[in-house]
């Protein structure tokens, strides 16, 4: 027959039950402050407060024990903000630009200063039929569609279009990929000076992004800037930033709708900032200028979306607005951090936006669609790499948006895609 | 572009008041007065109620010191702090205005990188009346500036925006650092003139300082409690800290937006980082304990008003922060203590027949 429990054990019990309510263990006697740290510790509910609680009681065994299990009290350092940058190299970037022009003569020559150091990856626009113009002087390997063909083969991806740099995020080898539409050209910033746009993009990746609360200075980790008063000390440290998207002067990236509306505006305003995009928060990445970290991200950044319609404007795409929504998905889930801001580029004029509006507008619809589907999407805690996040996903927009619009079906099938090209044309590293 | 005279037109005149803590002398009205001299003010007087402020000539104001609050709140007035300037939500409460805008006294106009001086309280007016967009971030900040817009794949459905409760404005020269960053800083200045305002996204929280700030008192007044600070307790230096908190996560539960970027002002004084460190010291421990209650914090449904958002708040402040300090089972009497005071001042029209000590000037 079992012996029943004893009064005492039922007591040391009930402390365990109660202890957040007790305020003072010392008139306990030394061996039931044993007996009751013990059961604390083995029913997992030994925190600071309860651990203050028993070394106040200030009996030498229980410091002892305490001491023996070498348990000590966990305390956020309060450190002043580390600025110490992620040195990186010339060579673990790789500068991809997407041609859909043939004359790349003006576009290159004036970005040689920025340039010229780094090696290029251009990818020729598949329906494009002349041989590209490239100036002498830079380092670069060109892709066409042939070598599209032999080495993508066939596949429910069309690398047409803007999706051809995807072909070059691709095959590249480099840890850190920054890319700009083949109709940007340098910006200058408020003090005239000629913006670089691969060391904005390279500090803005290599410094901590703060997804988790919003600092109103900006970016602490910029000169002259910090963490404000309230800004709890345990996220200052800040997570590894996998994705940098810049801004626009002068065209801005507006879609059609607007663009026809205010023809005549031109964004001016210099905005001197960087800053985190908050975790859950959806934004519209725009492909027009943006750097990531391939090794973090590089699977999350595909050409998945294609309207029917779909064009060589940029407002006749949205290839890359899909492709940052899940990829800002992705990043929220594995804790990597996207910034938004600087630098800036400038950006000229193409196309007549009337004229695309005539174009049935399936962008504008589609969008109205997948808001409340990223707003709720949410992925296991098993998956922990970006390539299974995206399958992940791809998932999801089958089953819950492939029965909305067959495009997005088609979508779903083009991730599905792109993850078994990575693996197995992408993901071996330099 | 059209030049603002030296004499903006006021808007909302009759519509907003201007509240200033203050415990030693007004003179930095001086330098605000083209700005705010078409405004009620309303001063909170902190410190010993035997002091006279003398307030600069020409400004229509009510002015309040210990033993107004005392008269008009009677018992409740324990939930007002004393020797803080979080005694400036009284100024809140007694207000009969839409909006308020209330500034530190040791703030004066900036200028931007033109020269030209900053109407502060203009642009605060701008945020305020123009929505806010906290469902989905504009990468070119707001949308509704002159010279900006949505951005290419902004849902249309969301560009008529939301309400907006709150305007948070930033800060020149001397920025808003905690006591351990000024001690290891003690020489940094803001110099960075970010030409931005944005929406706080939904479930993100911020640290709201309350040196320049402006908010729509008929839709979220309730909230900016700004708690239990300086003499007789525990903390100081988080009052709006605890305020921001609070009304960023009943804004987000009740569809209303939080702006923060432009306007700046230049602030001028800062103030002793050793004594700054002796009143943060609890806060900055405690806060590694309430930001995460305040992240993981749910409202129901069935709180349709701010003070019942409140209200519910403040059980669940009790419940889960009760656990790391006594104070904050102090706290959360004193947020009730609050609301039944905004209620009892504010209910039904007009006020409740309690005067302030010293009238408008002529």
């Amino acid at each position: 027959m079992r012996t029943p429990p004893s009064l005492l054990s039922l007591t040391v019990d009930s402390a365990l039950l109660n202890l957040s309510n007790i305020s003072d263990l010392s008139p306990l006697p030394e061996h039931i402050l044993l007996d009751l740290f013990l059961k604390t510790l083995r029913a997992g509910k030994l925190n600071e407060k309860v651990l203050k609680l028993f070394i106040a009681t200030g009996k030498d065994e229980v410091l002892a024990l305490i001491r023996s299990l070498n348990i000590r009290p966990i305390v956020d350092p309060v450190l002043p903000t580390s600025k110490s940058q992620l040195k990186i190299s010339d060579d673990e970037i790789d500068i991809v630009i997407g041609a859909l022009r043939t004359d790349l003569t003006a576009f290159l020559n004036d970005w040689r200063p920025v340039f010229s150091r780094f090696h290029l990856i251009i990818v020729k626009d598949p329906d494009l039929k002349e041989e590209l113009k490239i100036p002498e002087g830079f380092n670069v390997d060109i892709y066409t569609k042939s070598d599209i063909d032999r080495l993508v083969g066939s596949s429910s991806i069309l690398f047409y279009g803007y999706s051809c740099r995807y072909f070059g995020f691709l095959v590249s080898r480099n840890k850190y990929i920054v890319s700009v539409d083949d109709d940007c050209f340098p910006a200058k910033d408020k003090d005239g000076s000629l913006v670089d746009i691969v060391a904005q993009h390279a500090a803005n990746l290599t410094t901590p992004a703060t997804p988790f609360f919003f600092n109103t200075l900006y970016d602490p980790y910029r000169k002259g800037a910090d963490f404000v008063r309230g800004y709890p000390f345990s996220l200052r440290s800040g997570v590894q930033c996998a994705l940098s998207c810049g801004l626009w002067l002068n065209l801005a990236d507006y879609d059609a709708p607007t663009q026809a509306l205010k023809p005549e505006q031109r964004n001016s305003r210099y905005v001197d900032a960087v800053l985190t995009v908050p975790a859950r928060a959806l934004m519209p990445m725009s492909g027009i200028n943006i750097a990531f970290d391939r090794e973090l991200v590089g699977p999350a950044l595909f050409p998945a979306l294609r309207l029917a319609g779909e064009g060589k404007l940029r407002w006749e795409t949205m290839e890359d607005i899909w492709s940052g929504m899940c990829a800002k998905v992705v990043c929220d889930h594995l804790g990597f951090g996207v910034k938004s801001g600087l630098p800036y580029v400038w950006r000229t004029e193409r196309g007549n936006a009337i004229d695309s509006l005539r174009k049935e507008w399936e962008g504008v619809k589609l969008m109205e669609e997948v808001v409340p589907f990223f707003q709720a999407l949410r992925l296991k805690r098993t998956t922990v790499k970006a390539e299974d996040c995206v399958i992940e996903v791809a998932k999801e927009v089958k089953e819950q948006l492939g029965k909305v619009d067959p495009v997005f079906g088609r979508a779903a099938e083009a991730m599905v895609d792109w993850v078994r090209l990575w693996r197995a044309v992408g993901s071996s590293s330099s | 572009m059209a030049e603002a005279s030296v004499k903006p037109t006021p808007v909302l005149k009759d519509e907003l008041d201007i509240v200033i803590p203050t415990i030693r002398s007004l003179d930095f009205l001086e330098m605000w007065r083209p700005f705010f001299q078409p405004y009620h003010l309303i001063i909170v007087q902190d410190g010993d109620p035997s002091k006279t402020i003398k307030v600069p000539d020409g400004f229509d104001y009510e002015l309040y010191n210990r033993n107004d609050i005392n008269r008009i709140l009677g018992p409740k007035a324990s939930c007002i702090s004393f020797k803080d300037s979080a005694c400036r939500c009284f100024g809140y409460m007694v207000s009969k205005k839409k909006y308020i805008f209330t500034i530190d006294d040791d703030c004066f106009v900036a200028k931007n990188p033109s020269g030209k001086e900053i109407n502060a309280l203009e642009q605060h007016i701008k945020n305020l009346l123009s929505p806010s967009t906290p469902l989905f971030f504009n990468t070119l900040y707001d949308p509704y500036r002159d010279g900006a817009d949505f951005v290419r794949g902004y849902p249309f459905s969301l560009r008529e925006g939301v309400h907006t409760a709150v305007s948070h404005g930033l800060w020149l020269n001397i920025p808003d650092y905690d006591a351990p960053t000024q001690l290891v800083k003690p020489l940094e200045r803001n110099s960075r003139y970010v030409d931005a305002v944005l929406t706080i996204p939904k479930g993100t929280l911020f640290p709201m300082c309350g040196m320049n700030l402006a908010f729509d008192r008929e839709l979220i007044g309730p909230a900016m409690y700004f708690g239990l600070m300086g003499d007789g307790q525990p903390i100081g230096r988080y009052d709006d800290m605890w305020a921001g908190w609070c009304v960023k996560v009943i804004c987000d539960h009740l569809g209303y937006g939080v702006k923060t970027g432009l306007p700046y002002i230049w602030h001028s004084k800062a103030s002793n980082p050793f004594v700054n460190l002796k009143k943060e010291y609890n806060g900055i421990f405690w806060q590694e304990e309430a930001i995460p209650f305040f992240q993981s914090v749910m409202l129901p449904k069935e709180c349709t008003t701010v003070q019942q958002c409140y209200i519910e708040l403040s059980k669940q402040v009790k419940e889960k922060l009760g656990k790391v300090d006594p104070y904050f089972n102090k706290l959360a009497e004193a947020m009730v203590t609050w609301i039944e005071a905004w209620d009892e001042l504010n209910s039904a029209e007009g006020s409740t027949g309690k005067l302030p000590a010293k009238g408008a000037a002529m």
